[in-house]
């Protein structure tokens, strides 16, 4: 095994795999980032997209040699503070529920308005086409994108946002 | 005892989580530790914790615990809103904990819809019962009459005359001194300030960043990662297998057997020797490798040769022509109401049909998976898992340990659905841990996860009614064709009334003065297991289809037989929930089907080739009504444009979080209808992943609406109502649209071609 050189989030590693391993499998047991998930293995479901020099792409499929040198973006790395416009609207209406698959709509998500501000109901079937949510949520992607690209604050959920109580996830 | 100061073993993450959090959110995650230091256990003796559910330390920072599954329906939340209304906390500064499995805590199984249901009483007594004395305590600290003081909301006590306050933090060491009251006062629901509010779920913050840790997140110091290779036909075993060029393959530790075990029931229930259940883990090869991949490279190499056993001669062809043949000859009669076969049989109006739906998978986002590290006599497993009670009894079982030695720590869930009802799982990473002498995360790839399921039963169910000369239903006859649910884990063959097979049956037929349910068993190695609203969804699939059969031979509106119907309900008391009868309370069920025609604008014209279904329930203890409406090309492809439904669930506790649950619900239901069939060939399941098991995607969602009867009825069930009435709902509109009645799901478009 050769060391590969990749760029994730910024960050230079270098990482002792075969040239087959997807790149799925390095980010979450070599470099422990498990926010990519892993949901097929057959880039059918869209749990595992991340951003190879800023296109979404599916990490279960994508050999690590073939990203040697590229720039890898993760739903780690989306925004320093965790409130990209994406993040923020997903919240703002209530998007998830298990929230397995969210990572992965999220990331195609930002890439599709990094390109195209104002995309249509038909854009967002197109972008979103190749992600499965089992839960159902996609009445409110939908909704939270639009949302996203026009920046308005929403009106469905009035929950309180800004006083959510802390979670410990384990004791 | 615990420390209720804890301390974050990850300050960095925590810095960059409070930099990332929303204004004024408090946000806290990680790992918490118990501090071993003098001031916490100062603290500790000082802390208020009247009940397992709740933690008040001196700075008034409150503990609240979740003692059940989070899998998206948002129990972390509604558990939580709970506890915080009676306990009148300060909503924003509460801390929420997952607890681990432990019997302290009760039942702590999430599923039938029944977290909130059985929730309600004990945790808001246990949030009362810790009100009532801070308000104690308060009243001692004034020396004033209790009645004088009144908690504000805020994690407050006030003294109303004269204005002095107390926070919770500061009454802490004088509550943890009286006596726990045993019937302190519960609020009246008009006084509710969290309940009933919409509140946002306290993992959706960690969703959006990537920082919910699911099962398949954990990370154990010197953990490795298995993937294991299972008999391919169920009920097969390994025969011998050939570990070496498995063990040649760069990064795999070791390959070892997974014996098969006996498993005992899920839920403790006793089962009598020699029963007949199938509850076992079959068993297989792992691979244990230093990563994922390695582990998958490793099973590629790896040759097993396997016993199969009598599941090889099973085939979807052949379980289809015996469920034909099950329904000709009588089955066990379940109920009988009147003379049902004599009625039917003088009738001179008669209407007859037959349903059929198939073996069906969860196809959870989060495939199957369990971390688990036995040793030293102790076992410790981190699980995605809904039934952590039964899971540590197999697990017990399984490793011939004591309780006292089993860890459960329940993660967050990728979706559940019934699936983790299961514990094989469990049982399965625990082997592969003590054979490996590592702590171990097993990981299930999309083609493991969907042929090693728990499947919804296949099923056929012949309906036959009779209608006298003003078109009134005379008789119901109903016979199921089926593998029991039950018998998978329990054995025997048939279920008695009120078993998991035949809830949804009454709803009409159950109305009719004649009535007649029996059922008949096909045997089968498939297993089988409770997929979310479980015989609902057949047995509501088969009622609502043929209610609206009924109503085309008679001429009438369906949903006006079901009104009709519905009326003449008889039944007596409200004497427990029996889903297999018709509701007992008409008038909420006939308010949810008066609302869903309503908002659906049922009646009104539509343009050719399009039309209205309605359908609805009663179960686990809410009424459901949707009406679909759908296009009909002339290929036969179906567009389901839109689904509308009334829901009456009594006492909301996350009334956004119900619309979420139903939304979700119809686009369950809509997938079942539409796409999924399991098929077995060889005895062996067919498919392997999305592209052959499909879910529905964004393009084709409908417009979802959720419509919601409020009141304070006791909470009904959420999770599972919205999904049963989807088929029969979208069957009956496509009759509307085209007069052509499809009968097997997933629906065979086909049929409805046409120049």
């Amino acid at each position: 095994m050769d060391a590969i050189a990749i760029t994730v989030n910024g960050k230079p590693h270098s990482v002792e795999v075969t040239p087959d391993t997807p790149l799925l499998w390095v980010l979450r047991d070599t470099l422990g980032l498990t926010g990519t998930k892993f949901g097929c293995g057959q880039a059918l479901c869209g749990a595992c997209t991340v951003h190879v020099d800023g296109d979404p792409t599916r990490s279960c499929t994508t050999r690590i040699a073939a990203v040697a040198g590229r720039n890898i973006t993760t739903i780690e790395g989306l925004s320093p503070d965790g409130r990209h416009p994406v993040q923020v609207a997903w919240l703002e209406n209530q998007v998830p529920q298990c929230g397995y698959c969210q990572v992965g709509m999220i990331m195609t998500t930002a890439a599709l308005l990094a390109k195209n501000s104002a995309p249509s109901d038909a854009d967002i079937d197109d972008a979103l086409g190749g992600h499965i949510c089992r839960c159902g949520t996609y009445q409110r992607i939908r909704q939270a994108i639009h949302q996203a690209a026009s920046k308005k604050s929403a009106n469905l959920a009035p929950g309180d946002a800004t006083k959510n109580p802390a979670l410990v996830e384990a004791r | 005892m615990n420390a209720s100061i804890r301390v974050l073993s990850n300050p960095t993450r925590r810095d960059f989580l409070k930099a990332g959090a929303a204004a004024g959110a408090g946000l806290v995650i990680g790992f918490y530790l118990s501090a071993h230091t003098s001031e916490a256990a100062a603290l500790a003796e000082a802390e208020f914790a009247p009940n397992a559910f709740i933690e008040i330390d001196p700075h008034g920072d409150i503990q609240l615990v979740v003692a059940r599954s989070e899998m998206g329906q948002g129990v972390r939340t509604s558990m939580a809103m709970i506890l915080a209304e009676e306990l009148d906390a300060d909503w924003s500064r509460v801390k929420i904990v997952q607890a681990d499995f432990d019997v302290k805590y009760g039942d702590m199984t999430t599923g039938g819809s029944a977290s909130v249901r059985s929730s309600w009483d004990p945790l808001r007594k246990a949030g009362a019962a810790a009100r009532d004395m801070l308000l104690t305590a308060a009243a001692h600290s004034w020396n004033v009459p209790k009645e004088e003081c009144a908690a504000t909301g805020g994690s407050i006590i006030e003294h109303k005359k004269t204005g002095r306050k107390l926070g919770y933090g500061e009454l802490a060491a004088n509550a943890a001194s009286v006596p726990v009251p045993k019937d302190a006062p519960l609020k009246d629901p008009k006084d509710y300030r969290i309940v009933g509010t919409n509140k946002h779920r306290v993992d959706g913050q960690y969703i959006v960043i990537g920082e919910a840790h699911y099962g398949i997140d954990t990370k154990v110091p010197g953990m490795l990662y298995a993937v294991v290779a299972r008999p391919p036909v169920f009920g097969g075993r390994v025969r011998k297998f050939e570990p070496a060029a498995a063990q040649a393959v760069a990064g795999v530790r070791k390959v070892v057997e997974v014996p098969p075990v006996e498993m005992p029931s899920l839920f403790g229930e006793e089962r009598p020797a020699n029963s007949g259940h199938q509850h076992y883990l079959w068993g297989g090869v792992a691979v244990v490798a230093d990563s994922t991949w390695q582990a998958i490279a490793g099973r590629k190499a790896l040759t097993v040769e396997w016993e199969n056993g009598p599941g090889a001669e099973e085939s979807t062809e052949k379980q289809r022509a015996t469920l034909v043949e099950l329904l000709k000859t009588p089955g066990k009669q379940l109920k009988k109401i009147g003379e049902p076969d004599a009625v039917f049989a003088a009738a001179a109006k008669k209407v007859q049909a037959e349903y059929e739906t198939p073996f069906l998978a969860h196809m959870t986002m989060e495939p199957v998976n369990c971390t688990a590290f036995v040793r030293d006599g102790k076992c410790e497993v981190w699980a995605p898992v809904q039934n952590p009670g039964g899971m540590a009894a197999a697990l017990q079982s399984a490793l011939g340990l004591p309780a006292s030695a089993v860890t459960i720590h329940i993660t967050l869930i990728g979706g559940g659905f019934g699936r983790r009802l299961n514990i094989d799982y469990g049982v399965e990473a625990a082997l592969i841990s003590r054979a490996a002498n590592a702590p171990v995360k097993v990981i299930w790839t999309r083609d493991d996860d969907i042929r090693h399921d728990y499947y919804r039963p296949i099923t056929r169910h012949a309906m036959r009614a009779s209608l006298d000369a003003q078109n009134h239903v005379t008789s119901w006859l109903h016979h199921i064709a089926a593998p029991g649910t039950d018998s998978m884990y329990l054995g025997g063959d048939l279920p008695d009334t009120g078993g998991t097979e035949i809830a949804g049956t009454g709803l009409p037929g159950g109305t009719v003065p004649n009535y007649f349910l029996e059922q008949s068993f096909l045997h089968t190695a498939v297993p089988r297991g409770y997929w979310r609203a479980v015989d609902m969804n057949w047995n509501v699939f088969a009622v609502q289809s043929f209610a609206d059969e009924i109503a085309a031979a008679s001429g009438k509106d369906p949903l006006e037989m079901r009104r009709e119907l519905i009326a003449a309900t008889q039944k007596p008391s409200e004497e427990g929930d029996n889903e297999s009868d018709p509701p007992s309370n008409v008038a909420r069920l006939r308010a949810v089907l008066d609302l869903a025609a309503e908002k659906a604008g049922w009646g009104k014209p539509l343009p050719a080739g399009r039309g209205r279904g309605i359908a609805c329930l009663y179960g686990f203890g809410s009424y459901v009504a949707q009406v679909a409406e759908v296009t009909v090309a002339k290929d036969g492809s179906v567009r389901v444009d839109r689904v509308v439904t009334a829901i009456d669930c009594g006492q909301m506790v996350n009334p956004d979080m119900v619309v979420a649950q139903i939304e979700g619900g119809v686009v369950f239901g809509l997938t079942a209808a539409l796409y999924d069939e399991i098929t077995i060939e060889n005895g062996q399941v067919q498919q392997s992943n999305f592209n052959n098991y499909p879910v529905l995607r964004i393009a084709d969602m409908p417009r979802v609406e959720v419509h919601m009867i409020r009141n304070h009825e006791a909470p009904g069930g959420i999770g599972e109502p919205g999904v049963p009435c989807v088929a029969p709902a979208v069957a009956n509109a496509i009759f509307a649209a085209t007069g052509k009645r499809l009968r097997r799901l997933p629906f065979q478009f086909q049929e409805l071609a046409h120049t």
